[in-house]
């Protein structure tokens, strides 16, 4: 798969390019700013775009607004935004317009440089990741809302659901089994209020009820 | 070189020399409205007509006091070295509007009107007192030359001046002892005349206190906003530069770690300690930098900035913020700072089991208030973090409060104004 990568730290970028082709991705170009990549991804029509949110020339949330241009512009490329904070601010930008092929992670999660790729290949082909600790801004400070009323377990489920891990993936880091995960996230879905229907975009709807509340 | 012993009488001889040149020009300067209220008074006590000679003399008042002001002025610049600050007119571009408004405030002014009691009534006594120190410099002068004037006039005249002999000593004693005293009495004088010129001519006491007044606060100002600039630029170093490089050093540390499965044990385990400690390196200095002045302050406000401080804690963390909008970035970037310490004096010391944050607009006064169900007995006056907290919040004029009885709970409130 193809990928363009915009960061303007220079060292970091190098890191990138190698941990990407490690991957399997095949880096297509490597830009250092918002214009450089929108023109890069018009050029190339990458699969992945691999984006720092602060980047020149002001340094705030760039790449949070070049993502949302791509995706408008090119709705089928997956963006991974990288940051130093992440915010749940930016977070709730990015997924309101769609929430599929998103990830939005902590700059130090590449350290660990396999769980990243496999995020990165996971959102590359549909799926959404947010970095824990968006999460947990998210669960912050929800007080009269339905989320109140999950149990500290069915938290911690909804959280990995979020983070964009499978139901194999979650029973495995909180040491369940897979079908209490599965009961866990019925009782998520019934206390949520998320009919059962249209059951595929249950999981990403749960994670939407963060960000909807987030925004009221 | 003047010998030390010399040095004093050189000094008092010139400062007598620079007394008696300023008290001589202010006599003219100081007579240089008399003639209008002595024009004013015969023209009246000659036709019984006083309103025209009123009107003139006013007229010319208004208008000569400026000027014997400035002359005044360059006087005791000049001649004394003292400077009789004028109060700052305002900083207008010029147009005619402007230019009325500004005479109207210059005619209503209290300080104007002091200027003409100095020049009318405590010009001429100034001018008198003057004239009187320079007379007795003449006088002292001809009469400490007493024998000298007498020998030069012809011998037979002075025959006739009877009692000579015994009166010239007095006169040349008495006139030793007034250009004796004359250097004191000069320097009194001069002195008494610039003090007057200064509390007369320059801005009053509350005028020069309100010009103190307004540059402290311009300066304050000025120092919070650089601390303030100064917070972002080590926030921008460290981000852009120290943060990058240390992600990079783990990135690569984990590609050594991910894509060389052959590496000798006693190799890998050496690069997986790295590689921790490089995470750990990141994770404290994103902690550090975070409490600086994060870029989603500006970019997003408080409220966005709070919920990422308040995720990282380690503990539940109940975060209510009611704005309508933004308030001034002066504002926000004090309660950022206010609630980041305090929670992190939370974090530190109190061994609570869950805080709550709220910050709430109460009129023109953001409200800030961290509560924790720690031990309390917070005292503000023995650590320095909540010393420091009061002080940043005193520097925007808010008001700061800790209730912390024993055995909890604490609080932390700061009352911040906001208005534009």
């Amino acid at each position: 798969m193809r990928a363009v990568i915009a960061e303007d730290s220079v060292l970091l970028r190098v890191g990138l390019v190698k941990v990407l082709e490690m991957g399997g991705f095949q880096v297509v170009a490597e830009v250092d700013d918002a214009p450089s990549l929108l023109a890069a991804v018009e050029q190339h029509r990458p699969e992945l775009a691999l984006v720092d949110v602060r980047m020149p020339p002001s340094f705030t949330d760039e790449g949070v607004r070049a993502a949302l241009e791509i995706r408008r512009r090119r709705p089928g490329t997956a963006v991974v935004l990288l940051s130093q904070y992440v915010e749940e601010r930016y977070a709730a930008d990015l997924l309101s317009a769609d929430t599929s092929g998103v990830g939005y992670l902590l700059k130090q999660r590449v350290a660990d440089v396999t769980e990243f790729v496999e995020t990165v290949r996971r959102v590359a082909g549909g799926g959404t990741a947010l970095d824990p600790q968006v999460v947990a801004q998210l669960l912050l400070r929800r007080s009269n809302d339905p989320l109140e009323r999950l149990t500290p377990r069915e938290r911690d489920v909804l959280a990995l659901m979020a983070e964009g891990h499978s139901n194999t993936g979650i029973a495995e880091t909180l040491t369940i089994s897979e079908s209490a995960v599965a009961k866990h996230i019925n009782n998520i879905f019934a206390k949520l209020d998320l009919p059962a229907a249209d059951s595929g975009h249950r999981r990403v709807l749960a994670v939407l009820r963060f960000l909807g509340t987030s925004r009221s | 070189m003047i010998r030390p012993g010399l040095r004093r009488p050189a000094l008092l001889a010139r400062r007598a020399r620079r007394d008696a040149g300023f008290l001589a020009t202010g006599v003219l300067p100081h007579l240089a409205l008399v003639p209008v209220w002595g024009w004013a008074a015969t023209f009246t006590a000659r036709t019984g007509h006083w309103k025209p000679a009123l009107q003139v003399a006013v007229l010319l008042i208004v208008l000569g006091t400026p000027l014997v002001t400035a002359v005044q002025r360059v006087r005791h610049r000049i001649l004394l070295g003292v400077d009789v600050v004028p109060s700052a007119p305002a900083a207008e571009p010029w147009s005619w509007a402007v230019a009325a408004r500004q005479a109207l405030r210059w005619l209503t002014s209290a300080q104007t009107w002091r200027q003409v009691g100095y020049h009318l009534l405590l010009g001429p006594l100034l001018a008198a007192a003057e004239l009187l120190v320079l007379a007795a410099a003449v006088a002292g002068l001809a009469g400490a030359t007493a024998y000298g004037w007498a020998w030069s006039v012809p011998a037979r005249d002075r025959r006739g001046w009877l009692g000579y002999a015994t009166q010239l000593p007095w006169y040349t004693l008495a006139g030793l002892l007034l250009l004796g005293a004359l250097p004191w009495v000069a320097g009194a004088t001069a002195r008494g005349e610039s003090r007057a010129a200064a509390a007369l001519l320059g801005p009053s006491r509350s005028q020069r206190l309100q010009q103190r007044v307004e540059h402290l606060a311009e300066s304050r100002t000025g120092l919070i906003e650089a601390v303030d600039a100064e917070r972002r630029r080590i926030e921008r170093d460290l981000h852009d530069g120290t943060q990058q490089r240390l992600v990079s050093l783990a990135v690569n540390l984990g590609l050594v770690l991910a894509t060389t499965p052959d590496l000798p044990a006693g190799a890998r385990a050496a690069v997986a300690e790295a590689h921790l400690e490089a995470k750990h390196a990141i994770a404290e200095l994103n902690d550090l930098v975070r409490g600086l002045h994060p870029a989603v302050l500006e970019d997003r406000g408080l409220d966005a900035a709070l919920s990422g401080l308040a995720a990282r804690l380690p503990l539940p963390v109940r975060l209510r913020v009611d704005l309508d909008e933004r308030v001034p970035p002066g504002v926000e970037s004090v309660a950022y700072f206010v609630i980041s310490e305090a929670l992190s004096n939370v974090i530190k010391h109190a061994g609570a089991t869950r805080t709550e944050v709220t910050v709430r607009q109460v009129g023109a006064v953001l409200r800030v208030n961290v509560t924790d169900d720690g031990l309390g007995g917070a005292d503000p006056s023995a650590g320095t973090g909540l010393g420091g907290l009061a002080k940043r919040v005193d520097a925007i004029d808010g008001s700061f409060h800790v209730s912390s009885p024993v055995g909890g709970p604490t609080t932390v409130t700061a009352e911040l104004p906001c208005a534009r």
